[in-house]
């Protein structure tokens, strides 16, 4: 799947986008982001406060429990700051 | 129909009412919102990055939940992103209905889903050089609840 970064969650990570397989046991986005808060030390520090953390599976606004089956696209960001 | 667009460029907030309105003889009030780069003490920039892939979509969702919400209302929504400097425009609603009690309400629902509804966020640049992300003004409540909410998307947390 497709991993894509926005603001300062870009910039903790260090990239905009990657591209991951998970482990068959990573169905949901909560277990999607602990586990991608193991691949390195700017995603654990990124990912450390789940509270400021917002998620999109394939461009739609999701929860912790979300599905990932079948998504192709998931935006991990800030919650957003425009208008 | 609520139209949303999405451009770096500016906007002509004249040009976007004269063009919502022609041809209507039965609109009896429009309003017009402007969001503006505010000159806070020192702060050069503000530069607004966005999710290319959603952000027109999400727009478009939270104008057509307007229309819907109220069905007499036209209107236009416009979000720029890119690096924008104080005083300059960076969010255009226009709205017209037959009374004005529809067009303000719309306007405003617009306005406030725009601001916590669509993938924008705003870096802001001093003058010093430092740059700094705008954190999301919501309470921890209010982000908790959003989250727990959000799968719902955004019909779910219009309601």
């Amino acid at each position: 799947m497709q991993l894509v970064y926005f603001a300062w969650v870009r910039e903790m990570v260090g990239t905009d986008a990657e591209t991951l397989a998970p482990p068959a046991d990573v169905t949901t986005v909560a277990a999607l982001l602990d586990w991608l808060a193991g691949r390195s030390d700017g995603h654990a520090a990124a990912l450390v406060d789940r509270s400021r953390i917002r998620v999109a599976v394939d461009q739609q606004f999701a929860g912790p429990d979300t599905p990932l089956a079948g998504a192709t696209e998931i935006a991990i960001f800030p919650p957003v700051t425009g208008g | 129909m609520i139209a949303a667009r999405l451009q770096a460029e500016p906007f002509d907030l004249a040009a976007e009412q004269a063009a919502l309105l022609a041809g209507r003889t039965d609109l009896g009030a429009a309003v017009c919102f402007t969001g503006l780069v505010r000159a806070d003490e020192g702060l050069a920039a503000l530069t607004l990055e966005h999710y290319p892939a959603m952000t027109l979509a999400q727009m478009q969702a939270i104008a057509d939940q307007a229309a819907a919400r109220w069905p007499g209302v036209v209107g236009t929504a416009i979000h720029r992103h890119g690096r924008l400097e104080p005083g300059a425009p960076i969010v255009l609603v226009v709205t017209a209905s037959p009374h004005r009690a529809d067009a303000f309400a719309a306007a405003q629902f617009l306005m406030d889903w725009l601001k916590t509804g669509a993938p924008f966020w705003k870096r802001e640049e001093w003058a010093d050089g430092s740059t700094r992300w705008v954190d999301a003004k919501a309470g921890d409540d209010d982000a908790a609840e959003r989250w727990a909410k959000a799968s719902a998307g955004v019909s779910g947390r219009l309601e």
